[in-house]
C-alpha cells in the first residue's frame, strides 16, 4: 500500500528526541506540533475568560465588578481571535498536512516557519504581561476615542501583542503561498490540489493582504494614545470613523481568515467519509478564491449605524449578499456530495456535519444582520454575538476538532478511541447550540453586547446559555484526555486507516522526517472514491480495491 | 564553502528552483508591505482631502533641499544595486564588493541627511508631542500632517536601515564565495527589497514635500 513510505525505521517523532532537536527543528510537522501546544494554551486562557463571562451573566446582578467584566470580555476576544482562531487550523493542521498533500519534502522556508512560532510565543508573552498587569478594557476592536483617550487599561501592551502576532501570521502565510506555487510534486496541477490546500492558499492571501493593514491602524492608535496627538480624535481634527473603516478593512477579511481553513478541512472529511468525489470541484476551488477576493469589499457592513452615508450602506449591504453566494455554493456542494454516498459516521464526519449545520445557521443570520433595516435593530445586540459564534465556534472550532481527529492517526501513528470521540462530537453540537441559540433570542429581545448587567426578565435565557457553556467546556476537555491516552495506548494506525486518497496518507504514519522516501508523482484528481464498492484511487495513481 | 559545492536545501530539487522560490517569497512580502504603507498613505490622503489648506501650509515648512537630495541619493543607490547584481552575474567579485559598498554608502548617507532634517524640524518646533508650536492658520489639522510625517519617515528609514544591514550581510556572503555567477539569488532578493524601499520613498517624497508647493 504505502509505496511512498520510507522503509527506514525512523519517523519524524522518534528520529531525534532531545529538547534541542524540537526547539531548533525545521521540520514542518514538528513545528505544527509546537504551534499546537501554543494555541492549546491560549485556547485555555480564552476559555477561562469565556467561563467567567458566562458565570457572570448567569444572574443579572453578576459576579464581577463592571470594570473587571470589561477586561474579561476584552481578553476573551483578543485571545480567541488572534491567539487561537486565526492561527488554529493553518499553523497546526496546515503546517503539518500542506507539504504532505502536495508531495513536498518541507515548506519552502523552514527557518521562517520556525521563526514564526517564536514570534507567536513572543507576542503571547506580551499579551500575558498585559493580562497580569491588569488587562485591557477597550474590546477586541480597539475603537478610539475610548481606546486612545479614556481607557485606563494596558491598551498599548495589548496592541503591541497583536501587532507582533501579525508578523507570525504573515510569515506563515508567506510560506504557504510560496510553497503551493513552487513545491508541488510533478503532476500536482492546480486543478488536482486537494481543497484543503486551496483553502490554506486562499486564506494565506487574505492574511498577507489584510494583516499589514491591521498593523498600521494599531500603530496609529498606539501613536495617538502614547503621544497624545490627534489621529482619530475629533478635537484634534481626526476622524474616529476613519479608524473603523481601516480596522474593518482588516477585520472583515479576518472573519474569513477564521472560516476558510475550516471549509478546507470539511471538504476533506465529507468526501472521505461519504466515499464520493467532491461535487463540483472547480466550483469549490473558485468559490474559495471568490470569498477571499469579495471579503475585501464588504467591511462597512460593520458600520451601518456609525454614521456612514446611506448610499455606501446600500452598496456594502449588497456586496455582503454577494459574498454569501460562494459560501452557499460550498454548503450546497457538501450536501450534494453526501447524496448517494456510502456514509460512515465516524467522529471526524460528525464534526464535519456539525460544521455544515452550524455554519449554515451562522451564515443565514449573517445575512439578516447585513440587511440595513434589521441591522439598526440588531446591531451590537446578542444576536450579533450568537451569529459570529455560530461561524467561529460552531464552524471553525468544530472543523478544527474534526480535522484533528481525522489526521490524528497520521500525526501520532495511533488511532484514537472512536466511541469517546463520537460522544465528544455529539456533546460539542448539543453544548454549542444550548450556549448560543438562546443568545439569538436574547439579541432579538434587545439585550446589548458588552453590558455587565441585563433586565431580570432575560435571566432564563442567560441561565440556559451558561448551562450550555458548561456542557461545551466538557466537550472540549474530553478530547484532551482520550487523545493523550491514545498517544501511548492507541492501536497502531498504519499508513492509511481511512482509506483516503490524499498523498499524506500514502506515506507512513507518522511520516519520516522529509515526508516521502522519494518525490511522489501525481496522476489523478483528488477524491477518486467509489461509493459503490468502497474502492479508491490514491493521488499517486495506486488503485485500491 | 567552495563555490562548486553549493547544494540546494532538502525541499528543493535544484538551485534554480531554490532561487526562484526565494524571489517569489520576496515579491509576496513586498505585496504585504505595500498594504502596510498603503494603509498609512490612505489615511494621510483622507485627511489631506479634509484639510487641504492646513496641510498645504504645514507641508511648506518641510526642508525641501533635504528631500530632493535624498531622492537623488536613493535613485542612484538603485542603480548601484543593479550594477552589483550584474557584477555578480558576470562573476566579477571585486566589482560586486565595490557596488555593494557604494549602495550601502548611499543608504547610510540618506539616513544621515534624514536625521539632520529631523533635527532641523525639531528646531522649527514641528515635532508633535515633543516640541510643537501650533500655527494659527493651521489649527487644528496642521499637527496631523506632522504626525503622519513623523510616522512615515521613521518607518521608511527603519526599512532602509534593514536594507543596509542586508547589504552588509551580502558583502560577507560574497566574501565567503557564496554568491557566484551560477547562484546569486540571495542578492536578487535583497535587490528587490531595496527597490521596494526606494519605491516607497518615490511615493512619500511628493506626498510630503510637494503638496504645499504645487
Ligand atoms: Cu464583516
Amino acid at each position: 500500500m504505502a509505496a511512498l513510505a520510507a522503509d527506514v525505521g525512523t519517523d519524524y517523532l522518534t528520529s531525534e528526541n532531545t529538547v534541542r532537536s524540537w526547539l531548533l527543528t525545521r521540520d514542518h510537522k514538528r513545528i505544527g506540533l509546537l504551534f499546537f501546544a501554543s494555541i492549546t494554551f491560549f485556547f485555555f486562557i480564552g476559555g477561562i475568560a469565556a467561563t467567567l463571562i458566562r458565570l457572570h451573566l448567569a444572574t443579572p446582578s453578576g459576579l464581577l465588578q463592571p470594570s473587571i467584566y470589561n477586561r474579561v470580555f476584552t481578553m476573551h476576544g483578543i485571545v480567541m481571535v488572534w491567539f487561537f482562531l486565526i492561527p488554529s487550523i493553518p499553523t497546526t493542521l496546515g503546517n503539518f498536512v500542506l507539504p504532505l498533500m502536495i508531495g513536498a519534502h518541507d515548506l519552502a522556508f523552514p527557518r521562517i516557519n520556525l521563526a514564526s512560532w517564536y514570534v507567536f510565543n513572543l507576542s503571547g508573552l506580551v499579551l500575558l504581561y498585559a493580562l497580569i498587569m491588569g488587562g485591557a478594557d477597550a474590546g477586541w476592536t480597539f475603537y478610539p476615542p475610548f481606546s486612545t483617550l479614556y481607557s485606563d487599561g494596558y491598551i498599548l501592551v495589548a496592541a503591541l501583542a497583536v501587532f507582533v502576532n501579525g508578523f507570525s501570521t504573515i510569515m506563515t502565510a508567506l510560506n504557504f503561498v510560496v510553497t503551493t506555487h513552487r513545491l508541488r510534486a510533478p503532476g500536482m496541477t492546480w486543478m488536482r490540489l486537494p481543497l484543503f490546500v486551496w483553502a490554506i492558499y486562499s486564506v494565506s492571501l487574505l492574511m498577507l493582504l489584510a494583516t499589514p493593514v491591521l498593523a498600521m491602524v494599531l500603530l496609529l492608535v498606539a501613536a495617538e494614545r502614547f503621544l497624545q496627538v490627534g489621529l482619530f480624535d475629533p478635537t484634534h481634527g481626526g476622524d474616529p470613523i476613519l479608524f473603523q473603516h481601516i480596522f474593518w478593512f482588516y477585520s472583515h477579511p479576518a472573519v474569513y481568515i477564521m472560516i476558510v481553513p475550516a471549509m478546507g478541512v470539511v471538504s476533506e472529511l465529507v468526501t472521505c467519509f461519504a466515499r464520493r468525489p467532491i461535487f463540483g470541484y472547480t466550483g469549490m476551488a473558485y468559490a474559495l478564491m471568490a470569498i477571499a477576493i469579495l471579503s475585501f469589499f464588504v467591511w462597512a457592513h460593520h458600520m451601518f449605524v456609525a454614521g456612514i452615508s446611506i448610499y455606501s450602506a446600500v452598496v456594502f449591504s449588497l456586496m455582503t449578499f454577494f459574498v454569501a453566494v460562494p459560501s452557499a455554493i460550498k454548503v450546497f456542494n457538501w450536501t450534494a456530495t453526501l447524496h448517494k454516498g456510502s456514509i460512515s459516521f465516524d467522529a471526524p464526519f460528525l464534526y464535519a456535519l456539525g460544521f455544515v449545520l452550524l455554519f449554515t445557521i451562522g451564515g443565514v443570520t449573517g445575512l439578516m444582520v447585513a440587511t440595513l433595516g434589521l441591522d439598526i435593530d440588531l446591531h451590537d445586540t446578542y444576536f450579533v454575538i450568537a451569529h459570529f459564534h455560530y461561524i467561529m465556534v460552531g464552524g471553525t472550532v468544530s472543523a478544527f476538532f474534526g480535522g484533528l481527529h481525522y489526521w490524528w492517526p497520521k500525526i501520532t501513528g495511533r488511532l484514537y478511541p472512536e466511541l469517546w470521540a463520537r460522544f465528544a462530537a455529539l456533546l460539542t453540537f448539543v453544548g454549542f447550540n444550548l450556549t448560543f441559540f438562546p443568545q439569538f433570542i436574547l439579541g432579538y429581545l434587545g439585550m446589548p453586547r458588552r453590558y455587565y448587567t441585563y433586565a431580570p426578565e432575560w435571566q432564563p435565557w442567560n441561565l440556559l446559555s451558561s448551562a450550555g457553556a458548561s456542557i461545551l467546556a466538557v466537550a472540549y476537555l474530553l478530547p484532551l484526555g482520550y487523545l493523550a491516552w491514545s498517544m501511548l495506548r492507541g492501536e497502531r494506525a498504519g499508513p492509511n486507516p481511512w482509506r483516503a486518497t490524499g498523498l499524506e496518507w500514502q506515506t507512513s504514519s507518522p511520516p519520516p522526517t522529509y515526508n516521502f522516501a522519494r518525490t511522489p508523482a501525481v496522476t489523478t484528481a483528488p477524491y477518486a472514491y467509489n461509493p459503490e464498492n468502497g474502492s479508491y484511487v490514491a493521488q499517486d495513481g495506486t488503485v485500491h480495491a | 564553502m567552495r563555490s562548486g559545492a553549493l547544494r540546494p536545501e532538502m525541499q528543493f530539487a535544484t538551485l534554480a528552483q531554490q532561487g526562484e522560490t526565494a524571489q517569489l517569497g520576496m515579491w509576496v512580502f513586498i505585496a504585504t508591505e505595500t498594504l502596510f504603507f498603503g494603509a498609512l498613505l490612505f489615511a494621510y490622503f483622507v485627511y489631506r482631502n479634509l484639510y487641504p489648506e492646513e496641510f498645504a501650509q504645514a507641508a511648506k515648512e518641510t526642508v525641501l533641499w533635504c528631500g530632493i537630495l535624498n531622492t537623488g541619493l536613493l535613485l542612484t543607490s538603485s542603480l548601484t544595486m543593479v550594477l552589483a547584481i550584474e557584477a555578480a552575474a558576470a562573476g566579477r567579485r571585486q566589482a560586486l564588493t565595490n557596488w555593494l559598498l557604494a549602495t550601502a554608502a548611499l543608504g547610510i548617507a540618506f539616513i544621515l541627511i534624514k536625521s539632520y532634517e529631523w533635527y532641523l524640524d525639531y528646531q522649527d518646533g514641528v515635532v508633535p508631542a515633543v516640541h510643537f508650536f501650533m500655527k494659527l492658520d493651521q489649527a487644528p489639522a496642521g499637527e496631523l500632517f506632522w504626525v503622519f510625517y513623523f510616522i512615515a519617515t521613521p518607518l521608511h528609514a527603519l526599512h532602509l536601515s534593514i536594507g543596509v544591514g542586508l547589504l552588509f550581510f551580502m558583502l560577507t556572503r560574497a566574501r565567503r564565495g557564496e554568491l557566484t555567477s551560477g547562484y546569486f539569488a540571495p542578492l536578487e532578493v535583497v535587490g528587490l527589497y531595496w527597490s521596494f524601499v526606494d519605491t516607497v520613498w518615490i511615493f512619500l517624497f511628493p506626498a510630503i514635500y510637494l503638496v504645499g508647493r504645487s
